[in-house]
């Protein structure tokens, strides 16, 4: 993570409503950071929903929220004190 | 509890979405989701209050967007959203009025009626999903459709020329003239927000992939490769003559915002004209006192 | 619950006696009722109908449009209805035919609007200048799928002006379209037309529905069978459309859907028919021959009526205000006490066919038919009378 100052990259945790996912591979596809990809499981529906790959990678540019087309996929904004406290979780 | 049920798997749009209604009836692959979603986002950022913003659609599959807002929503009959949408605006002029409709819906059937809505200038946003076909009914050929295109209708390809609708609009009058494909979605939303916020006859162009018709007849692949087909063609020109912006088969999109007038709309036209005529006999309608 | 019944609102109420010809008095009786958007398209012999308006609403407050076509009319009476103002448009043949699309959507989506004909010569362009009564049939049917409607017949200017309001005030009441149907005669005539000052004349109002904006269900039938009704930009948020519907406005395809929803719109008017219908009777109870007539066809039957009770025959009227819905029940009772019916009207036997079915062969029915141009000479209809009698 880079600081610039005060500046620190922001970080987003996806939610993936798999039932409501029709498998079009927008999401996976426009992922700037490559955080998504499809997964070999069936949903409700018998589509392949996608699935996290890099948690972190997410920068929480809300694209795949943008370009769903079935609201089955959204971002929230990984707050600092949680990330704080996964900091002290993992320090030996 | 199942996870959806867990308020942090609430769809930050689901205000605005009849989640009794969800998942809706559009294709996987179907663009029409993405432009609904720029619109609640553009919405949202308008600062418009919703209780005033009345959708209203025409028959089709984007014809069905009206029964999934959960706005003040009309579904109407084929064609007919525009003068619908203009009588529910001069009846009561603090709504804002959107018409979300396809290209069959408003251009074809509904075509007179769009022009003269334009040519009044009546405060209405008409956002027009143009996918080329009359998808619905199960992909014929619409007043869109490319040349060389193969369609139910046009089963050894298309023959007639098509429409240019920033072309359309602006000679009808729309003092807010844009085109963009699906794929351009941060950019659909402002548009949609500007053309909220404005005054006048706005129309709002969203090119979307139809995969289970206009693709599948054409071989053309699924939505994925649809809006590869967006990313390599389209060229954003601000500004750029309406006359320039024809699209070919599978050729290049032009893409932008093309007219952004400021002009009276019909009710200020009518109450302003009508004052001067008549002086103080005159009732106004509309107009904040 | 609402205040439905009030006086009009004097703004749009011309007290006075006037010579007014029916066209006028359409006009006038749609602002007296509280009509504040039309939404036309010229046609004679209508046109002085949306002359008036474009020329008095100004004065009231409110909205002429000269639409582009008939259809755009209509789709923008039922877009004014929905945002709470009363509208109307007129129009003749050939418009009441483009409009016939919209017309089952205000019935599917349960509208008010009022909608008048000024009948000429059809079919198609016909004779455009000349009288006819030829869509008596078509209003009642002219949309595809099944519905009801409620369509009244002024013989007069002064009608024009007291069955306006009338369908202003059924339209809220059933949240159903009403047609005014008059004719080229009627909407040319010029005569006497007395407005009464805005306390004397009584107006209806929708049902507004006033209970939690959550519970609100669209089409769930009251009572009386008529939904509650609210209106755009109130934040109900609520859903309507074309497509089979249940009560939430949501559309469902199936069915016991369409059963549902197909059975409410017809039984809204077919079970409060009784307080619907209204005729003029005339010396019915002795009558040996009844003659059933509306519109203008009335006033000139009404000079044959005279004629043959001089000539001895017993000779009742009945003169229907409502055409539709028909007063099957009346016409049923008569068949069993007189002799025959004598329909006369301005087309080739439409309504009489309403009277053969209602009279169920109790008593023949003799129609005095006439293809339109004219009114009938009330010597065609005192020959059949006579005839009748016999």
């Amino acid at each position: 993570m880079i600081y610039f100052g005060e500046l620190k990259a922001k970080k987003g945790l996806i939610h993936i409503n798999k039932d409501r996912c029709k498998g079009c591979g927008f999401c996976v596809e426009y992922c700037p950071r490559d955080v998504l990809e499809m997964s070999e499981e069936f949903n409700i529906k018998g589509y392949h929903p996608p699935r996290v790959v890099n948690p972190d990678n997410c920068c929480y540019c809300q694209l795949c929220e943008a370009i769903c087309p079935e609201f089955a996929i959204f971002v929230t904004l990984r707050e600092e004190e949680e990330r704080e406290r996964e900091k002290e979780i993992s320090r030996p | 509890m199942k996870p959806e049920d867990r308020l942090e798997e609430k769809h930050p749009m689901e205000e605005f979405l009849r989640m009794d209604r969800m998942p809706h009836i559009w294709c996987s692959g179907c663009g029409i989701g993405i432009v609904v979603t720029s619109f609640i986002e553009a919405l949202q950022k308008s600062g418009l209050d919703p209780d005033k913003v009345c959708v209203v659609s025409g028959i089709g599959c984007t014809g069905r967007v009206a029964g999934y807002l959960r706005l003040d929503s009309f579904h109407t009959t084929h064609g007919r959203p525009i003068p619908f949408a203009t009588g529910l605006k001069l009846a009561n002029p603090e709504l804002k009025v959107v018409v979300f409709s396809g290209d069959g819906d408003i251009v074809g059937i509904g075509g007179n009626h769009f022009i003269h809505a334009a040519r009044r200038n009546m405060d209405l946003v008409v956002i027009c999903v143009n996918n080329f076909n009359y998808a619905m009914t199960g992909g014929q050929v619409a007043a869109t459709t490319p040349i060389g295109a193969n369609l139910s209708t046009a089963p050894y390809g298309n023959f007639e020329y098509p429409f240019n609708l920033p072309y359309l609009a602006e000679a009808c009058g729309a003092t807010y003239v844009a085109r963009w494909t699906c794929l351009h979605i941060r950019r659909v939303t402002k548009s949609i927000q500007e053309a909220l916020q404005k005054r006048g006859f706005s129309f709002i162009e969203v090119i979307t992939p139809c995969v289970t018709l206009y693709a599948r007849r054409n071989r053309l692949g699924d939505g994925l490769n649809l809006l590869r087909y967006y990313y390599e063609n389209s060229e954003i020109r601000h500004g750029a003559d309406t006359r320039t912006l024809d699209i070919a088969y599978q050729g290049k999109i032009i893409v932008g915002k093309f007219v952004d007038i400021e002009k009276p709309t019909f009710l200020d036209c009518m109450n302003n004209h009508l004052r001067k005529v008549l002086g103080n006999k005159y009732q106004p309608w509309g107009v904040k006192s | 619950m609402s205040v439905r019944k009030k006086s009009a609102d004097p703004k749009g109420v011309l007290t006075g006696v006037h010579y007014l010809d029916g066209d006028y008095a359409i006009a006038e009786g749609a602002l007296a009722a509280g009509c504040r958007f039309f939404a036309g398209y010229p046609i004679t012999p209508s046109t002085e109908t949306a002359e008036r308006f474009a020329e008095r609403i100004p004065l009231v407050g409110g909205v002429f449009i000269q639409m582009e076509d008939e259809i755009a009319s209509i789709a923008a009476l039922i877009g004014a209805s929905w945002a709470g103002v009363k509208s109307m448009t007129v129009t003749s043949g050939p418009g009441f035919s483009l409009m016939m699309e919209n017309i089952g959507l205000a019935c599917m989506m349960e509208v008010p609007i009022v909608i008048a004909n000024v009948q000429r010569g059809g079919p198609s362009t016909g004779l455009p200048t000349l009288t006819g009564q030829g869509d008596m049939m078509q209003v009642r049917w002219g949309s595809h799928g099944d519905y009801e409607i409620i369509a009244l017949s002024p013989d007069s200017p002064q009608e024009c002006f007291d069955l306006t309001i009338k369908a202003f005030n059924l339209s809220e009441m059933y949240r159903v379209p009403v047609f005014i149907m008059t004719d080229e005669c009627v909407g040319h005539m010029h005569e006497k037309v007395v407005i009464p000052p805005a306390e004397e004349i009584e107006i209806i109002e929708r049902k507004w529905y006033e209970g939690p904006k959550d519970k609100y269900l669209p089409y769930k039938p009251d009572v009386d069978l008529v939904p509650f009704m609210v209106k755009a930009g109130d934040g109900y948020r609520f859903h309507t459309t074309g497509l089979t519907h249940d009560e939430r406005g949501y559309p469902v395809i199936n069915a016991e859907c369409q059963d549902w929803c197909v059975r409410h719109i017809c039984d809204k008017i077919r079970l409060n028919a009784d307080k619907i219908i209204e005729y003029r009777e005339d010396e019915t109870d002795t009558a040996e021959i009844v003659v059933v007539s509306y519109g203008i066809t009335s006033r000139v039957a009404w000079k044959a009526i005279q004629d043959a009770r001089k000539a001895g025959i017993k000779v009742g009227s009945l003169r229907l205000i409502t055409v539709w819905p028909f007063p099957e029940k009346k016409i049923e009772e008569l068949a069993g006490k007189i002799k025959a019916f004598v329909v006369p009207e301005i087309n080739l036997g439409q309504i009489k066919r309403e009277v053969e079915r209602a009279a169920k062969g109790k008593a023949p029915v003799y129609p005095v038919s006439h293809c339109g141009g004219w009114v009938h000479d009330p010597n065609d209809i005192l020959k059949v009378i006579k005839e009748a009698a016999k």
